[in-house]
């Protein structure tokens, strides 16, 4: 399989088809670039014109400076870094837990957490409403950072486990024989170490979380709670008509999301493995 | 295992008795805040949703509350929404498996080869993935748009369609909206799953097979197939039970409409929550979808162990 052995015309297929992939996955978020950019005067006229004869940076500063969008990223900010956060020293206990302990009930433990991955989350939309309503957690930003972290944290264990697979048990024990603790141990030497594995399940939950569309709709009926999907679909629905402006808003919910698809992407491969359910 | 001195007896028994104690309980420590909130968030909640199916819960109605017994499952049984949402649930699924899996193999095949370029194409098709559910399904629906959209136009230009409209507003075709969407965006989980495969086949076995004589389509079916077999089987097994059950897609772009065309059993629970705000008749149709996902993953287990026995 060496590529000298292999003739022009495959490699012309070859990069014929690359060429098709990598247009069917720009061109969406091309076209969203696009109609973002387009005055309103131009959007019918030049409807599927590649590019406007004409750009401008209206729609951004509009949905910036006047509607709600900057509360509503802010609430997303603040979610979803929250959830990462809190699922990311959770899952990193549990996480060394399963990699470095054998303790009655593990398997139990496995299976649990396989099972919160397999069963539709919707059906608890529900009774979630119903049991968070009493403690004042709907409408509110802690009743989702709550729900969220629920969700992520047997994915995140699963990952979290298999970055301290990766270190060697002698470091540890090496500092447990000199007399400090194990968690004193975990804090100090396994944890610096697993850094990158950190900063993947951070991106990770992160990006779960900035995507969450269901609960955040059943939980969140008030603006001033929305977070970002929340706040787009109502605007969607309440001034369909405004594209332009849509779509700037939705260009702005993507830059999130990127920056940190950059941060994860190296280990796309181990977190699709550790969690191969999870989207 | 750290400093215990051997020459003292009785009274450090007790104290060794305690760290073991301690020592046994550790683990325990490290998992109880996943275990609390795990039972707490998912466990209690779902067994109460469970008993929602029996009950008569209404949101909006303050008086609603008391068990019906099985009400529900009788409604459920004439009700002609929701054997239309299993239809479409099987459509849905099977096809968005079904293309998400062959794209997705095709480029991991093609991104298994070394290349100038390989990395950044590779960063480029995986973007996908990154791009939230919401603004994938959004984005597809403003794509399908005629207002703003460039697909109807084109569509009607090569004849697939008779006129520029929208086929989200078609019963007809509606549901291919969101399995086109779901297909853009689940094609790299697939590609990347199927690429850590493809990587670990060892080179040494293609370079034998091909001083054998064996051409690149024999390759592939006598040595590249049956290496990434099991990683397949993994991959669509549980991405199947996944998408089954996705239904943010749908609630974006078409909210199971035109008539309910697209509604999908996961779409429909949503919708008679939230929408109708009936807990219970939700509850009941979860508890449907629950025990048929249970019984694929049964079937599922006793083909892999009559598989693995042979």
């Amino acid at each position: 399989m060496t590529p000298s052995a292999r003739s022009t015309s495959y490699w012309i297929v070859h990069y014929g088809l690359l060429a098709f992939y990598v247009a069917f996955a720009l061109f969406p978020l091309y076209w969203l670039l696009k109609v973002s950019v387009t005055p309103n005067d131009l959007l019918y006229s030049e409807g599927i014109r590649l590019w406007p004869s004409r750009s401008s940076l209206a729609h951004y500063t509009f949905v910036l400076a006047h509607s709600d969008f900057p509360l509503f990223f802010k609430n997303s900010v603040i979610v979803s870094g929250s959830t990462a956060v809190v699922v990311t020293l959770i899952s990193a206990l549990s996480g060394y837990a399963m990699s470095r302990f054998n303790f009655g009930g593990k398997m139990w433990l496995v299976g649990l957490m396989l099972v919160t991955q397999m069963f539709p989350l919707v059906m608890l939309v529900a009774p979630i409403f119903k049991l968070f309503a009493p403690l004042g957690l709907t409408n509110s930003l802690t009743g989702l950072v709550v729900v969220y972290t629920a969700f992520n944290v047997p994915f995140a264990t699963f990952l979290m486990q298999s970055f301290f697979d990766g270190i060697p048990k002698d470091l540890e024990e090496a500092a447990m024989i000199d007399g400090a603790s194990r968690f004193r141990a975990f804090r100090q030497i396994v944890l610096p170490l697993t850094l990158p594995g950190i900063a993947a399940t951070l991106g990770f939950v992160f990006t779960a979380a900035w995507s969450e569309l269901l609960f955040a709709l059943m939980l969140v009926s008030k603006a001033d709670a929305s977070t970002f999907p929340v706040g787009l679909l109502s605007f969607v629905s309440k001034f369909s008509v405004d594209f332009g402006q849509m779509m700037a808003a939705g260009v702005l919910a993507l830059i999130p999301a990127c920056l940190f698809f950059l941060l994860i992407q190296r280990y796309l491969v181990q977190g699709l493995t550790a969690g191969a359910v999870k989207g | 295992m750290s400093t215990m001195p051997l020459h003292e007896e009785a009274a450090p028994r007790q104290r060794a008795g305690l760290r073991n104690l301690t020592l046994r309980l550790e683990p325990y420590l490290y998992i109880a805040p996943s275990v609390v909130l795990i039972a707490t968030v998912m466990l209690v909640p779902l067994i109460i949703g469970l008993s929602y199916a029996f009950r008569d819960m209404q949101l909006i109605n303050p008086f609603s509350g008391g068990f019906i017994g099985l009400e529900h499952f009788r409604t459920l049984w004439t009700d002609a929404a929701f054997w239309l949402s299993m239809k479409n649930t099987l459509v849905w699924t099977f096809a968005s498996v079904a293309l998400q899996f062959a794209f997705g193999l095709v480029l991991a095949l093609l991104l298994n080869n070394s290349f100038p370029g390989r990395g950044i194409v590779q960063a480029l098709v995986f973007l996908p993935w990154a791009v939230p559910t919401f603004l994938s399904g959004l984005n597809w629906a403003w794509l399908f748009n005629p207002v703003v959209g460039p697909l109807p136009h084109w569509m009607a230009a090569l004849g697939i369609l008779p006129a520029p409209e929208n086929i989200l507003s078609d019963p007809s075709v509606a549901i291919w909206g969101p399995i086109v969407a779901n297909v853009w965006w689940g094609i790299p989980f697939f590609a990347i799953t199927l690429l850590a495969a493809l990587q670990s086949i060892p080179q040494d076995i293609y370079e034998a097979a091909s001083i054998d004589g064996a051409g690149p389509w024999r390759r592939f079916t006598d040595i590249t197939l049956p290496f990434l077999a099991p990683t397949i089987a993994i991959a669509v097994l549980l991405r199947t039970v996944w998408i089954a059950n996705f239904a943010d897609l749908i609630i974006v772009m078409t909210n199971g409409g035109p008539a309910d065309q697209t509604q999908i059993v996961s779409s429909y629970i949503f919708t008679q929550a939230f929408r109708r705000l009936d807990f219970g008749y939700a509850s009941a149709v979860a508890m449907v979808l629950l025990i048929l996902l249970l019984a694929y993953s049964f079937v599922i287990i006793l083909l892999r162990q009559s598989l693995l026995r042979r």
